[in-house]
């Protein structure tokens, strides 16, 4: 049977009551979780050297000189965890045609009037902003962090250069960070969510609720949009 | 010509300046410093410079460091950058003068110049780590030093250098250890032909106007005092004969100032950053009380029975 675009590997239905919907394999949800712990770390060591008054933060990592050190370590493995997060994921949120209407539909969204929404796929349009603004992000600031990251790389840029680049890292971070905000807030605030990335599944009325269309597809086999490319079901 | 700095007391004296007359300290506040200690500054008199090197010398003699033995690139600087051992830098131009079709061997010793508004301080996310005394000098605390190199983009005359084998920023003192106990810097006392004089502000100005007076009574009309405004006048003064181009001097800067971008990183963007990220948070608080939170329905439950029950042929 061939693959709907946004059924990732795993994503599947178990009857029953409830219904339960698989939505992240064990890889997934550990590659998560290495990339969410890598951010939070990198969060706090970069405010810790952003304001002095949260110059105390250093201490979580052994004082201000190992925070210094470690930072771009962690952001290594942010990146190479995100990558992976990226290659995983990137498929399911390619931007479609009802994202622009459940977008111009945003205050009901807010409202929690999902009836006046469209069915959606695996990932709603929010859900999507926040994957691609956080690749565009990482790249940003992982760049933007090789060049501040004096200890391997000092010499290879000017004065100029590592001037923008910390004034880059810095908006770049402050906007990720409220990025993550709306992630884990959407997560709270969707019960049933979080679940998904402890457990790996979600209940059947979470998926008919918020991503109605991507259950359809799991359900039937086959891609619920008609005339967009879908392969015929083998 | 100024009094030469007298010989140190065989006697212990006691610190003349000490942490209760810091003026700024990075990352943090300090109280009103009590008293004003008389701003010092170091003045060196480009004109009289015969570049032997001496100061280079005696920095690394009063603050024991050594640097490697470089490679010759066909220029007398050695080394060929300030280092993180190299503190004060002897930078050799040769000039050709249009106007008088000579050509000018140009020598300036660089090095911090101890700025009344300091970038590197500015710059600096460690709590302590760059203070500055109400005599002006800016100096490194090591100990509080976290190797971030912020200090590097704070600066406006690229002067501090990372240290690979510690990883803490460094940069001429000033010799604040000497000036503590009633001395001068350590190059001011090894220079052979008075070309740096160290004493208090007010009488380095005094003398470098007569110094520049006598350069215009010998035909350098735009002979000059640096002592950029841009970053609120500095602590270590240069006498040039051509004050009007600084840049013919390796590079000096014409109009020093901290960079915009180090400006807009270390004001704005920190305040409305820490504002930007706590609204995030405070919105999402005042979305939960407001909207409740979005739970799934028994219907959507029976919904999602129905449908999978419903299934054509199963997968």
């Amino acid at each position: 049977m061939a693959k709907p675009y946004d059924v990732g590997p795993g994503d599947q239905v178990h009857p029953g009551n409830p219904v339960t919907v698989d939505r992240y394999t064990t890889g997934a949800r550990i590659n998560h979780w290495i990339t969410a712990a890598s951010l939070v770390l990198l969060a706090l060591s970069g405010l810790s050297l952003f304001h002095p008054s949260l110059f105390f933060l250093t201490g979580l990592f052994g004082g201000g000189e190992t925070t210094r050190a470690i930072h771009p370590w962690i952001g290594v493995v942010l990146f190479f965890g995100f990558l992976g997060l990226f290659l995983r994921f990137w498929r399911a949120n390619l931007w479609k045609g009802e994202d622009g209407t459940w977008m111009r539909r945003l205050s009901d969204v807010l409202r929690g009037h999902e009836e006046n929404l469209p069915e959606v796929g695996k990932y709603n349009a929010g859900q999507k902003m926040v994957f691609w603004l956080m690749s565009v992000l990482i790249i940003t600031l992982i760049c933007s962090g090789l060049v501040l990251w004096d200890q391997y790389f000092a010499d290879y840029t000017t004065v100029g250069q590592k001037r923008a680049a910390v004034l880059i890292h810095a908006l770049a971070a402050v906007v990720i960070i409220c990025v993550w905000i709306v992630h884990v807030y959407a997560a709270i605030w969707v019960r049933g969510t979080i679940r998904a990335m402890v457990k790996g599944s979600v209940t059947g009325g979470w998926a008919w609720r918020h991503h109605r269309k991507w259950l359809r597809e799991l359900v039937t086999g086959k891609r619920d949009d008609k005339g967009t490319g879908a392969k015929p079901a083998e | 010509m100024y009094p030469p700095l007298p010989n140190p007391s065989v006697q212990p004296s006691a610190l003349q300046f000490g942490p209760e007359d810091l003026q700024r300290r990075s990352a943090s506040s300090v109280p009103a410093p009590p008293r004003q200690l008389t701003e010092v500054a170091k003045l060196i008199d480009v004109s009289k410079c015969i570049g032997c090197k001496a100061c280079q010398v005696a920095c690394l003699e009063w603050n024991d460091m050594r640097e490697e033995v470089g490679v010759n690139r066909g220029v007398y600087d050695n080394p060929h950058d300030l280092t993180p051992a190299t503190f004060t830098l002897m930078r050799f131009t040769e000039w050709e003068n249009e106007e008088t079709g000579n050509l000018e061997w140009l020598i300036r010793k660089d090095g911090c110049m101890h700025c009344a508004d300091p970038g590197c301080l500015k710059a600096c996310p460690a709590p302590g780590a760059i203070v500055q005394y109400t005599n002006g000098i800016v100096d490194f605390v090591h100990e509080n030093c976290i190797g971030c190199g912020y200090c590097v983009k704070g600066c406006p005359f690229n002067i501090p250098r990372i240290s690979k084998v510690d990883h803490k920023a460094y940069k001429c003192t000033l010799c604040s250890d000497r000036v503590a106990v009633g001395q001068g810097p350590a190059c001011a006392k090894a220079c052979p032909t008075q070309a740096i004089v160290f004493g208090p502000k007010e009488d380095m100005i005094k003398h470098a106007n007569a110094r520049i007076e006598d350069l215009k009574s010998r035909g350098f009309a735009n002979a000059g005092l640096y002592d950029p405004p841009g970053v609120g006048g500095t602590h270590v003064m240069y006498v040039l004969h051509h004050a009007d181009k600084p840049e013919i001097y390796a590079d000096l800067p014409k109009d020093p100032k901290i960079s915009p971008v180090v400006e807009l990183w270390k004001g704005l963007t920190k305040y409305a950053g820490l504002t930007a990220i706590a609204s995030f948070v405070g919105l999402g608080f005042l979305h939960h009380v407001v909207s409740g939170a979005n739970k799934v329905s028994d219907e959507d439950e029976r919904n999602a029975k129905k449908l999978t029950e419903n299934r054509p042929g199963g997968s």
